[in-house]
Formats: structure tokens, C-alpha cells, sequence
């Protein structure tokens, strides 16, 4: 327990990862105000609880750098030695870490659902916004998990480049380009993407919802996993690159 | 007590620290001394667990570091006053180190005390001055109030006022019953610290002994003169087969030091026997700076003493006052006034 307190304090002792919670909250429910509240008349009906989740995804990326901060600065300022030297257990340590900031991103992330579908709830009060089955709970609630995990592949990365502008770049990068252009490959592109994290991340949030105004296209390419599955896949990218960069940090000189 | 056995360490194709095996002892400060890239922060860097040794191993009470559990309470360190987030304040860095280690929330407030920043502990850490990050840097190491305390180059970039406090502090820390580990490359500092010194250059360990032993060793004593019967003295040393040479300008100024297995005893009477009045009479112990160098220094420095052996001993006054330019009698010249 005391690892934990020990993060907890690093990560509340700076202002960057205050600043990072608010912008992530901020710019999920503000893009749920300008999808939602800009539909009037005959549109506003129209408009789905997975409507407002368009900017969650946003919030996420803005999370993701977080966690790659917690790590990466951790590293700019050489307090990784004088954590390790704290705690020579690096593995325990850095678990820690990744829990106190995977929890964090879970929670910033329910909020962002749960504060981005109430504000879509309040604009487009024509539309049905009720959260009743098990497919809307999966899209707010879910979110929280997504979070958490993506929070742990962040880490991972941060942990294995060490550098905050190339962790946040490759962090940004890959999810936004390099998942969504693999489809330009001929003949295999379509199945790589099926395969690659971020869009099953995505499969888990927004398969068999109804998109609504956005259209079907809106959710994203189908993979070829149930959203569950989807989500176990995108859970075993996360850890698998975590365990990989534990073993590589406990190797490594500090 | 910490113990390097064969202790060495590659990066790529540079060894930092070539099969080094020496004992810090409890109870004392010991100096670790080295040139500039002599592997003395690499070495404590393997000490404390974060580098891994390439071959050989150092453990600290016989364990190795990253065995220790809460090893704030058996080991403080200071190695880089600057590792610390910047825009944490002092007290918070504290209370993650208190935290890790499971020290109690007030031990924050008493080293914070101790070392004189309480006053500024809410402030950003990145805005302090040098001196207050190092001072920053032993609160941490004091945290656990460990029995072995680490230190490198503590007094590096320091203003006078932050030396004399860091070495009246190591002192503390000593009189305490500590021990204290060292390192620096200045030699004046360490004579001043240290009552032991581990010396190493290009990564091979080159001497441990006590201090005063290293010294001795290492340049001899000399005795210094000053009279204003100069030459008469001088002549009557030189027929006792003593080694002189003169040193220093102007009438007061000028002193004869006579080399070799002398003591201001013999000089003394020797004088008293010749009438000669002397104005000062005084035992010059070889400084650091000349141990140092007679033993770490390369080659080349050798050879320039071996082809001229009398480039110490300046008889002619005159040539007393041109400034000696080989690095020989540099090494040579007290600095030290004791």
C-alpha cells in the first residue's frame, strides 16, 4: 500500500496531471455540446447516446499523454534513480505507478461518458438518450476500462522510450494515422487493422450501437472480435507491452 | 560497511571501472578519490543498484543493495542534487521518499529542519539555488537516519559558505558514528573530510589507506625556513648534504625548504649551532594535490622527473623568482600551509 501512497503523491505533488484530468473532461463533454447540441428540428430525434461519446475518444488521447508523462518526466528529471534507489524493487514500483495512474484515467474516463452523454441528455432533449440496456451501459461505463488501459499501453511506451516528446508522438500517432491508414495496404491492409489495438478499443465502445445521425460508418471498421472480446484483445496489447517494459527497466541502469 | 569485490562496469566499449575491490569502513569518513571520469559516480551508481556491475559485485552489510527492504533506513545517498522534479516543492519530495520506505510524516519535518529549509519547503524545488538543492539532496539521504551515508562530489559548484557547511555537516554525520562516503576531485576538500581515502584513476583502484598514511607516502616532508641570513644557512645545509631549494619573493618573502628525512628538530640546532637566526621554522607536510599526482599522474610526468632531477632544487635565488613552468616542481611546491 505504501507504493501506492508513494505515486499518489508524485502524481498530485505536480500540476500537469491536474491540468491533463480537466482538458480530458473538458474536451469530451464540450465535442458532446457541439454533436448533440447542434442538431435541431427533425435532426435532434435523431441523435444516440453514442453520439455524445464522439469526444471521449479525445479525452482518452489527452489521458494517454498523462500517463506517458508520469513516466517520461520521471525520467527528464532523473527522479526514476532516486525512486529506484527509494524502491530497488522497480518492478513493484513502477506496478504501482501504472495502477495509481490507470485508475486514474478510469475514473477521468467515466466521467467524461457519463458527464458527455448528461450534457447530450440536456441539449437534444427530444432525442432517447435512456441508458436501459446492457449495449449503453457498455458505451458509458465502458469507457472507464478503456481509459484504465490505454493509460497502461501509455506507460508501457513511456517506459520503453523514456522521452516524453517521442512517447507522446508515437502514442498519438499510432492510434490517429497508423491504424487508420492501414486499410490504403492492398489485400491485407483491412485484416492488419482488425488486429491492431486502438481500433478493437474502439469495437469494445462502439459495436452494435446505434450510431444514429452519424450513420453506421461513424463506429468505426469492424473487427473481427464480439465487442468483449474486442476489449480483451485491446487488454492483452496493454499488459503484454507492460510486462515487456517491466523486464526491460528492471535490466536497464536507471 | 560497503564492499566492492573485482567490481567492473562496461559501457560499450568503455570500461568506467576496471575489477575494483576496496572496503568502506563503519565509523569514518572515507574519501573516494579520482580525476574527473576516474568511474567514481558509476561506482556509486552500482553500489546503490542502479547500474549493473558488467562482473564483480558490491554489497552493502553483505547484502546487495537491491535486496535491501526499505533501504532508506540502512543507506542514504546524495548523488545528484539536482534529481528532483521541479515543480514539486521540497516537502512533497520528501514525503514520497518518507512514504516508500514507511518513515513516519514527521521525519519530513525534522530533516527539513535539520539541514535548514523549512522556511522554503512549500516552494517549487526548481527554483532553488544550488546550495539549497544540495541541501535538499542530504535532507533526502538523512531521511531514514541511515547508518551509511553516500555523498558525490557534495561540494562540486558550492559558494564557500555552502562548503564549510557541508564539510562541518560530514564531520556531524562522522561524530554521530556513520559512516560517510565521499567522493570528489578535490583534493584540498578531501584532506579536510576525510580520514580515509580510497583513490582511483581510469577506473583501477590505486591506493587505500588512511589519509595520512596516503600523504606521507605518497611526497615526503619538507621543512620550511625563513632567515635572513639565507645563503650562509643554505651553504651550511649543503655541506650537510641536505637537499634545498628557495622559494617566494622579496626579503620576507623568501624561504628555504630543505627536503628529505628532516625534521625541524635537527634543523633547528643545526641552525642555533651556526648562530644563524631564523624567522620562521616549520614542518611543510606534502599536500594531497602532490600525493595525488606523484600517483595517478601519467607517464610523461614521470620521465620529466626522471631526466631532470634537479628541477626541484633551485639553488640561485634568482632563478627562485622566475616562475616555474614544469608541471614536476608544480606538483612539488607546498600549497598547503599546516
Amino acid at each position: 500500500m505504501s507504493l501506492i501512497a508513494v505515486e499518489r503523491i508524485k502524481l498530485f505533488s505536480t500540476r500537469s496531471p491536474w491540468w491533463c484530468m480537466i482538458v480530458a473532461a473538458v474536451l469530451s463533454i464540450g465535442l458532446a455540446a457541439l454533436a448533440t447540441g447542434l442538431a435541431t428540428g427533425a435532426d435532434e430525434a435523431q441523435v444516440t447516446p453514442a453520439m455524445s461519446q464522439f469526444g471521449v475518444g479525445l479525452g482518452q488521447m489527452v489521458m494517454m499523454v498523462m500517463a506517458a508523462l508520469a513516466v517520461t518526466t520521471e525520467y527528464r528529471f532523473n527522479t526514476i534513480k532516486t525512486s529506484f534507489q527509494a524502491v530497488p524493487q522497480r518492478t513493484s514500483l513502477l506496478l504501482n505507478k501504472t495502477i495509481v495512474v490507470a485508475s486514474l484515467a478510469g475514473l477521468v474516463g467515466l466521467v467524461a461518458a457519463f458527464g458527455s452523454w448528461a450534457i447530450g441528455n440536456l441539449l437534444a432533449g427530444t432525442a432517447d438518450m435512456s441508458i436501459d440496456s446492457a449495449n449503453d451501459w457498455r458505451l458509458l461505463a465502458g469507457q472507464g476500462l478503456v481509459y484504465a488501459l490505454a493509460a497502461v499501453f501509455a506507460i508501457a511506451v513511456g517506459i520503453l522510450i523514456r522521452q516524453s516528446a517521442g512517447a507522446i508522438a508515437i502514442l498519438i500517432l499510432w492510434p490517429l494515422l497508423v491504424e487508420s491508414l492501414l486499410p490504403l495496404i492492398p489485400k491485407i491492409g483491412d485484416d492488419l487493422q482488425k488486429w491492431t489495438p486502438f481500433t478493437n478499443a474502439t469495437r469494445y465502445i462502439n459495436g452494435g450501437q446505434d450510431m444514429g445521425l452519424a450513420g453506421a460508418d461513424a463506429a468505426g471498421p469492424s473487427t473481427a472480435l464480439s465487442p468483449w472480446m474486442a476489449l480483451l484483445y485491446f487488454a492483452t496489447w496493454a499488459v503484454g507491452l507492460l510486462v515487456i517494459a517491466l523486464v526491460v527497466a528492471s535490466r536497464r541502469d536507471a | 560497511m560497503i564492499e566492492a569485490a573485482g567490481l567492473t562496469k562496461h559501457y560499450g566499449k568503455t570500461v568506467a571501472v576496471d575489477n575494483l575491490s576496496f572496503t568502506v569502513n563503519p565509523g569514518k569518513v572515507t574519501g573516494f578519490l579520482g580525476p574527473n571520469g576516474a568511474g567514481k559516480s558509476t561506482t556509486m551508481r552500482m553500489i546503490l543498484g542502479l547500474d549493473t556491475p558488467t562482473g564483480g559485485d558490491v554489497r552493502i552489510d553483505g547484502k546487495h543493495y537491491r535486496d535491501l527492504h526499505r533501504p532508506l533506513t540502512k543507506i542514504g545517498a546524495l548523488l545528484d542534487a539536482k534529481w528532483v522534479h521541479p515543480n514539486r516543492s521540497a516537502r512533497a519530495h520528501l514525503a514520497w521518499m518518507a512514504a516508500s520506505n514507511k518513515l513516519p510524516k514527521k521525519r519530513v519535518d525534522e530533516v527539513l529542519d535539520v539541514v535548514g529549509l523549512t522556511s522554503v519547503a512549500n516552494k517549487r524545488a526548481g527554483g532553488y539555488s544550488l546550495g539549497m538543492s544540495q541541501r535538499l539532496g542530504i535532507a533526502g539521504a538523512l531521511l531514514g537516519d541511515p547508518e551509511v551515508l553516500l555523498f558525490d562530489e557534495p561540494v562540486n559548484g558550492l559558494d564557500p559558505e555552502g562548503i564549510v557547511w557541508i564539510r562541518n555537516f560530514m564531520h556531524r554525520l562522522a561524530a554521530d558514528g556513520r559512516t560517510v562516503f565521499v567522493s570528489s576531485h578535490l583534493l584540498s576538500e578531501m584532506s579536510l573530510t576525510a580520514e580515509e581515502l580510497i583513490v582511483i584513476g581510469r577506473g583501477k583502484l590505486i591506493a587505500q589507506s588512511s589519509t595520512q598514511d596516503f600523504v606521507d607516502r605518497a611526497s615526503g616532508t619538507t621543512v620550511k625556513v625563513r632567515t635572513p641570513h639565507l645563503d650562509k644557512f643554505q651553504a651550511v645545509l649543503k655541506r650537510e648534504n641536505a637537499v634545498t631549494r628557495v622559494e617566494g619573493q622579496g626579503t620576507d618573502g623568501i624561504a628555504l625548504f630543505i627536503e628529505g628525512e628532516v625534521t625541524t628538530d635537527a634543523v633547528g640546532e643545526l641552525a642555533a649551532a651556526e648562530g644563524i637566526t631564523l624567522h620562521e621554522l616549520s614542518l611543510q607536510r606534502g599536500s594531497l594535490e602532490q600525493a595525488f599526482m606523484q600517483m595517478t599522474g601519467d607517464t610523461v610526468e614521470y620521465h620529466a622527473h626522471d631526466l631532470d632531477p634537479n628541477v626541484a632544487t633551485v639553488i640561485d635565488p634568482a632563478a627562485a623568482e622566475a616562475p616555474a613552468v614544469s608541471p614536476t616542481e608544480v606538483a612539488a611546491g607546498p600549497k598547503e600551509d599546516n
